[in-house]
């Protein structure tokens, strides 16, 4: 029962926003039955739909996540990953144009660090300002999102755009740049990265010695330092670093796993959603994974419903609104409930 | 006459620290009464609950003959009463005139902008035609001078036509002219038969400018009376307390060891626990601060590790409240259980279930969090944690604020035993007492500077030089 109860409030939470979509069909006189099963077999109906779907979605939804849970665990706010993640596929792009003739095995970690190293570029600056001027990277971090969307706007206009120059989108990515599949589906070796991931910063998380800094400089930066000499500025900006990096190589993922083109809203809003995964999950590593597979499937769910059923996608982002409410709920009246006790 | 504000009985508790014990106070129309003590004497927070601000757990208030029951600041404003506070109290981003506006609850109320005219016959308004003298009302708050914003404050109090005033500690941040002048302008507001309350802990300044004193001292009321017969020497007494002198305290015998310590001024050898003796705020945090390594030391400091620091915050400094015991052990001795990068948490949970029942912690397990822990339990576990590294400095900071009797006196053995094992031992205390039962040798920071305290020195020549220095 113990290593029960965490699960607990997820489950109510999901329970709570399907039962609300369906009240809300309901009500504007949908055919709730049918739209429930249409979000069932788009997730999980079928091996396509739930590798070439759900998991797929997962992949940058777990990545992203895995990153915010690095930030928020070192009290870092991070709201920009939509933004990492857009300028990491811009960069990954580019370094996608310019491996053609290399080597497969190098080509795709080129272009996965670019990506990388992207998203670490694009959080830089917040990080900078907060260091220096104690801007909160709240702000900056999510106003930079606006900046990468220009970015992105730019580049299928300008130095990216393809070679026949009609549509705002990049000409294919070369063979070489493109991460394996699954034979047979979507399915790209991205998951498999994450999923290590994820095991990683579990162990690092409760193992290391990095990973017990980050949660005492996210609990108290100032005990950190009075008593354990952390410094804990280099601590967060290490920790919002990786967040960005991970973002960035969602982003230079997605290219080269998913779309093999650049083009703009590549993001269907991973970088906000990931926010949610990660805050459910209570920052736990295994917990995002969990979570992200989660979102992925209410995300590729909401396409078949789309599609069998005519009810808009967006529907399904009131069950995810509802979702993200309860479990905050919950978190807060835990925190409340400590804060009574310790008073 | 009847008294303008009457103090009797005032009783105020906070957990284990009794803030106020019984204390009366009374004061009469047309003076200046200050009101001294240590920090923490209980001048606050009897002015606290003057003002409605903090409710008394016994004890009564009558204003102007009346008893009253105040819910709240409110109710103590439209009884003519008004308070200046320790810190700014002024929204940064808004008018000297918006401000004031605010005070008075009233937009387009007239304190938003100066009195006509400054030779009126009206109490008030000459004391606020001097005070808004150099002040803009289109000017904002945060961009006014401290002089400025310390006027606005006053300007605030008397908003809503307060003519008792409560000022705590308000010539803290003062220039040495801008003290005089406002305590001028108390002086004239008082004459012309308002009646003011001044918190201070600066001697001169009571003496300058009251009529009566009352001193407090742990929460009661030990004197009280006409200034006039007063020097700085008997009111120091007062307010220190006439207990144990350094020349009548039992000898600590300590066999000091090699200097383990030299930081501008403060030299500390192995074996003896040098007691610091500041009033708050006299740089005797940045001292200590700098001798246990948590701001940066300079080139000339002389100081052995490993330093243990018990810092003065336990929930905010010395532990992080929703971690475990063992992670905190572990956030103070984060080297020791460091291999190659990866923490040794079971050893570092052994050795924490040993430390608990080694240093008496009263504590279920070494899994619960820190915040479940009392006060004493939790200042237990801080010294337990940097005595285990076995330290050759320990810096410890009131480290008995907010302790019971039985767990003050837990951390006094603790901090001695330290000393007898050959660490040197600095304390500092806002209970001089405290320093005077636990330290083998005195210093005294004034104004950022260590004087020396000779060995035959009285309490009061002590009070004096903790208070005005050596000159």
């Amino acid at each position: 029962m113990r290593y029960l109860r965490p699960l607990l409030v997820p489950i109510a939470a999901v329970l709570a926003g399907l039962l609300l979509l369906m009240l809300g069909l309901a009500v504007l006189g949908y055919d709730a039955p049918l739209a429930l099963g249409a979000l069932w077999r788009g997730a999980f109906g079928s091996w396509y739909a739930f590798g070439s779907a759900t998991l797929v979605r997962a992949v940058p939804l777990i990545l992203i996540g895995l990153g915010l849970a690095v930030a928020f665990r070192a009290g870092g706010l991070n709201i920009g990953a939509e933004g990492q993640f857009t300028v990491g596929a811009v960069g990954a792009t580019w370094m996608a144009m310019q491996v053609g003739g290399w080597p497969g095995p190098v080509a795709i970690v080129a272009v996965a660090l670019t990506g990388c190293l992207a998203g670490v570029i694009w959080i830089a600056v917040p990080i900078w300002l907060r260091l220096r001027f104690g801007v909160l990277e709240v702000i900056s971090t999510l106003l930079l999102n606006f900046v990468a969307e220009a970015v992105v706007s730019f580049m299928v206009h300008g130095p990216l755009q393809e070679a026949s120059r009609i549509y705002p989108q990049s000409d294919p990515i070369p063979a070489a740049a493109r991460l394996p599949v699954l034979p047979g589906s979507r399915l790209h070796l991205g998951l498999l990265v994450v999923l290590v991931l994820g095991l990683i910063f579990w162990i690092l998380f409760t193992r290391s010695a990095w990973g017990f800094r980050l949660r005492a400089v996210g609990e108290s930066p100032r005990a950190s330092w009075v008593s354990g000499r952390i410094d804990a500025p280099r601590v967060l900006a290490l920790a919002l670093a990786i967040s960005g990096g991970l973002a960035g190589l969602a982003g230079a993922f997605e290219v080269s796993g998913v779309t093999y083109a650049l083009y703009a809203n590549l993001s269907p809003g991973y970088g906000f959603t990931a926010i949610a995964v990660a805050l459910i999950a209570r920052l736990h590593p295994l917990g995002v994974i969990v979570a992200g597979l989660g979102f992925g499937a209410l995300e590729a769910g909401a396409a078949g419903m789309q599609r069998e059923a005519g009810v808009p996608a967006v529907a399904v982002y009131v069950v995810q609104a509802v979702i993200i409410v309860v479990a905050l709920l919950s978190v807060s009246r835990a925190r409340l409930l400590r804060a009574d006790a310790g008073g | 006459m009847t008294p303008v504000l009457e103090l009797a009985g005032i009783g105020k508790r906070y957990g284990s620290v009794q803030a106020l014990d019984g204390a009366d106070f009374v004061l009469a129309p047309g003076e200046i009464h200050a009101l001294l003590g240590e920090n923490g004497a209980g001048k606050s927070t009897l002015m606290q609950i003057a003002f409605g601000l903090v409710m008394p757990d016994s004890g009564t208030i009558r204003i102007r003959g009346e008893t009253v029951r105040l819910a709240g600041p409110r109710d103590a404003k439209a009884r003519g009463l008004g308070m200046v506070h320790q810190h700014f109290t002024s929204v940064p981003a808004m008018t000297v005139r918006e401000n004031l506006w605010l005070a008075a609850g009233q937009v387009r109320h007239p304190v938003g902008s100066p009195p006509a005219s400054a030779s009126t016959s009206d109490r008030l308004d000459r004391t606020r035609a001097r005070l808004w003298q150099g002040l803009d009302p289109a000017v904002r708050a945060e961009d006014l001078g401290v002089g400025g914003k310390q006027r606005l404050e006053i300007l605030q109090a008397l908003a809503t036509d307060a003519s008792v005033l409560l000022l705590d500690e308000p010539t803290g941040l003062l220039t040495h002219e801008e003290s005089t002048e406002l305590l001028q302008l108390l002086r004239e507001f008082a004459d012309q038969g308002g009646a003011v309350v001044l918190i201070t802990h600066k001697l001169a300044e009571a003496l300058a400018v009251a009529d009566r004193v009352t001193v407090l001292r742990r929460g009661e009321v030990v004197w009280s009376g006409a200034v006039a017969e007063q020097t700085a020497s008997t009111l120091a007494a007062a307010m220190l307390g006439s207990g144990a002198g350094l020349e009548e305290r039992s000898e600590v015998s300590a066999q000091t060891g090699d200097i383990v310590v030299q930081v501008s001024g403060v030299a500390v050898r192995a074996g003896e626990i040098v007691g610091v003796a500041a009033v708050e705020g006299n740089g005797e945090w940045e001292l200590l601060r700098r001798i246990a390594g948590v701001v940066p030391r300079a080139a000339a400091d002389v100081v052995m590790p490993p330093v243990a620091f018990i810092p003065g915050d336990r929930t905010t400094e010395g532990l992080i409240p929703g971690f475990s015991l063992t992670e905190n052990l572990v956030l103070g001795q984060l080297g020791r259980w460091t291999r190659r990068g990866w923490i040794d948490w079971r050893g570092a949970a052994e050795r924490t279930e040993y430390l608990l029942g080694a240093h008496d912690v009263r504590a279920p397990g070494a899994d619960v969090p820190a915040r479940t822990l009392s006060g004493g339990n939790q200042q237990k576990l801080i010294l337990a944690r940097a005595l285990d590294l076995a330290p050759r400095v320990v810096v410890a900071e009131n480290p008995t604020r907010g302790l019971d009797f039985q767990a003050a006196a837990a951390v006094h053995a603790r901090l001695r035993s330290a000393a007898a094992e050959g660490a040197g031992v600095l304390v500092y205390s806002t209970d001089l007492d405290e320093v005077l039962e636990l330290a083998s040798r005195i210093v005294v920071v004034h104004r950022g500077v260590v004087l020396p305290v000779p060995e035959a020195t009285t309490r009061e020549q002590l009070g004096r030089l903790m208070l005005e220095g050596a000159g």
